[in-house]
């Protein structure tokens, strides 16, 4: 299953080598050529001999976890967040440390050891450390050292009704869209890039962009979904299994009219569920890439993502197959028109 | 089974407090393979005896630990198939967030405490633990669906897979207080190999999250002459006073104070340091916080002790202990019944 293999898998900001293998090992046999950029983008390509415009389509392989910043002479952990973290979702959670995954755990004062007034003030970043059984700093030392990346531990289980829960969704869905994009064959230039260090500021999109140049871009991410009790509508951005969803503004790039309204005519046609994203919080990978040069006419396709960013968040598999198909449609109509014309 | 897989087996199930059929079922079934003297009380503790050898007025200890673990129970169905749930013995709401749940409906549904994206959250929000009435379960399901599934008085039970760490270290939800029941069929295990007099009570009690209610019934039935609870004690963590915690791997903790009586105490500590077993003390100002309380005042009374495994970070579904301080509970408390014989019971009234 290819989103268990994507998601379970560790690839913190910076850290991506682990999810690159996979990926690379992935994609290998449907594409023509495979290069790693100098921070660690992949760039895959399928038909680049041939001319015309020239499709980018970028997910990123990255994923929001910790650092170890420093070892106590207890043998316990303090660690820093890579990327967005709302500390208050670490309490009393699994993660492994370092290329040996060295299990850990990052407890919380018993509630019976507690003041009532503390229950109701969040633990702090600072408050937190992870606990790996090592009774002191030599021992902890022995397997760990500053600057060891720690992912979140959380297994890729199916729910509900067609809902499936895991970590990193946001965006190893992208990545797997992109995967199962290359599968077929398109009559265009295709470069399909995995991008690094998207969390802490689309690095990786920034020097990718350069590299291919690109006439069109079009991004697979995961989206924040807050359709839950206690949201006021308002607040959802978007919502889980109505299909997957195009933006209008983020904080990196106001929505290209002509995209969304190619988009929306594909999904219109064939009867795909689409959402607008209502909300202009978050941002990603086109926030860079539609800046490269003069400019680059940029599309972004989501998945809906509840839990965001944390050790379990949950999505829907009919949005994810939405995705895949929209995904694809988009490709073969831009394939036939050779560019976005409509 | 090996203490490790035994605690892995027994902390992965569901049991909380008054929904221990399923856990009880499986201790039962392990209590069998050390007597066919197992039953099963009104109230669902779990009683094995094994008789002493020797004449027919055999002193009688009743050793206990608790097989419920904290959890939930589904209050509320809202719109859009959320669950909304009440705690069953003292939850920490701060610990459950984005954490894998099933829910015990119709069928055993996996569940998530939902948390609200970062990117959504205003500056106060992070200041404001999120108390557990705003908390809400997702399953990922059609209303409906949910409605036909799950109805509210449904049971709630942290998912965790067992994590090994360093050194012996092992975390787990639900440690507290099934590693007290695996340190009591360790124990079993090594009075095989013992000369024991008295006739011993091997009791997993229901409830003692909720106030000790299993070790109150099965205590009168019982009545022994000794009664010693097992339980958990709170492990060293920094911003914790040094009093109230134990180290992980320096031995079990052997109670003291007024909950205890101290020719027990005395004993336990003689029987420690003569078998070179490493052992701690915890000294409590009033009745514990565990089966020991209830013990106690059964009846006319019984002399009760209580021996605690250290454990960090209680009441979370990452509680850490070294399975190296069961084993050695498990052989003090051995040890200690094989020195148990009728005049020291005799000698519990001689103040």
């Amino acid at each position: 299953m290819l989103l268990k293999r994507l998601t379970e898998a560790n690839g913190v900001s910076g850290n991506e080598s682990e999810i690159r293998k996979i990926i690379i090992d992935e994609i290998t046999p449907y594409v023509d050529n495979i290069k790693i950029d100098v921070i660690g983008n992949i760039i895959a390509s399928k038909n680049s001999h041939l001319s015309g415009a020239k499709l980018m389509i970028a997910a990123h392989m990255d994923e929001v976890g910790l650092m170890i910043v420093s070892i106590e002479n207890n043998g316990l952990l303090k660690f820093r967040a890579v990327g967005g973290i709302d500390n208050r979702v670490l309490v009393s959670k699994h993660v492994v440390i370092g290329e040996n995954k060295i299990n850990g755990i990052i407890g919380a004062k018993a509630i019976h050891l507690q003041k009532r007034n503390e229950r109701t003030i969040p633990l702090a970043m600072e408050q937190l450390y992870i606990d790996i059984g090592a009774k002191t700093k030599e021992e902890a030392e022995k397997n760990i050292k500053i600057g060891d990346y720690v992912a979140f531990v959380s297994e890729y289980l199916e729910m509900g009704d067609d809902y499936a829960k895991g970590k990193a969704f946001d965006d190893r869905v992208g990545c797997a869209v992109l995967i199962e994009i290359l599968k077929h064959q398109f009559d265009m230039p295709i470069y399909a890039v995995f991008t690094v260090q998207e969390e802490i500021g689309l690095r990786g999109a920034t020097v990718a962009a350069y590299t291919v140049n690109p006439d069109l871009a079009l991004i697979i991410e995961g989206t924040t979904a807050s359709d839950v009790i206690g949201t006021d509508s308002k607040y959802y951005v978007t919502q889980l299994g109505k299909g997957p969803a195009i933006s209008i503004m983020d904080r990196g790039m106001i929505a290209n009219p002509i995209f969304n309204k190619y988009i929306t005519n594909i999904a219109n046609n064939y009867n795909i569920p689409l959402q607008i994203r209502e909300g202009a919080t978050g941002g990603n990978d086109a926030g860079k890439i539609h800046l490269h040069k003069e400019g680059i006419i940029t599309g972004v396709i989501s998945i809906p993502v509840r839990y965001i960013h944390s050790t379990n968040s949950v999505i829907n598999l009919k949005d994810y197959q939405n995705l895949i198909v929209l995904t694809k449609l988009f490709v073969e109509e831009v394939s036939k028109t050779k560019g976005l014309k409509i | 089974m090996q203490t490790n897989d035994l605690l892995i087996s027994l902390t992965e199930k569901s049991g909380v407090s008054g929904y221990e059929q399923t856990i009880q079922a499986q201790i039962a079934e392990i209590f069998r393979q050390f007597t066919n003297d197992v039953k099963v009380d009104t109230l669902g503790n779990v009683i094995a005896k094994i008789s002493g050898i020797g004449d027919q007025c055999r002193p009688s200890i009743m050793v206990t630990a608790h097989a419920d673990e904290i959890g939930f129970m589904v209050s509320k169905i809202e719109k859009g198939g959320f669950l909304r749930v009440l705690p069953i013995g003292g939850v920490d709401p701060r610990t459950v967030l984005a954490q894998e749940v099933i829910v015990h409906g119709r069928e055993d549904l996996l569940g998530i405490f939902g948390a609200k994206p970062p990117h959504l959250l205003q500056a106060e929000d992070f200041n404001k633990a999120i108390p557990l009435d705003e908390l809400f379960i997702d399953l990922g399901m059609d209303e409906q669906r949910i409605r036909e599934l799950v109805h509210i008085g449904d049971i709630v039970t942290i998912r965790r897979k067992t994590i090994p760490l360093l050194n012996n270290h092992m975390a787990a939800k639900a440690m507290d207080d099934r590693s007290g029941i695996v340190l009591m069929i360790e124990m079993m295990k090594q009075l095989k190999r013992l000369h024991i007099n008295a006739d011993i009570y091997v009791v997993a009690t229901v409830q003692e999250e909720i106030g000790v209610r299993g070790a109150i019934t099965s205590s009168y039935s019982i009545l022994p002459d000794i009664g010693i609870a097992i339980d958990v004690t709170h492990g060293d963590m920094p911003g914790v006073a040094s009093d109230l915690v134990f180290e992980l791997g320096k031995g079990p903790v052997i109670g003291y104070g007024p909950n205890i009586h101290s020719n027990i105490y005395d004993l336990l500590v003689k029987t420690a340091k003569d078998e070179n077993i490493p052992y701690q003390i915890e000294i409590s100002q009033g009745p514990t916080g565990t089966d020991a309380r209830a013990i106690q005042v059964t009846q006319a009374g019984i002399a009760t002790g209580l021996l605690s495994i250290p454990l960090r970070y209680m009441h979370t579904s990452v509680e850490t202990l070294n399975t190296k301080d069961i084993k050695h509970g498990a052989k003090l408390l051995a040890l200690f019944i094989e020195r148990v014989d009728k005049q020291f019971v005799e000698e519990l009234v001689c103040y």
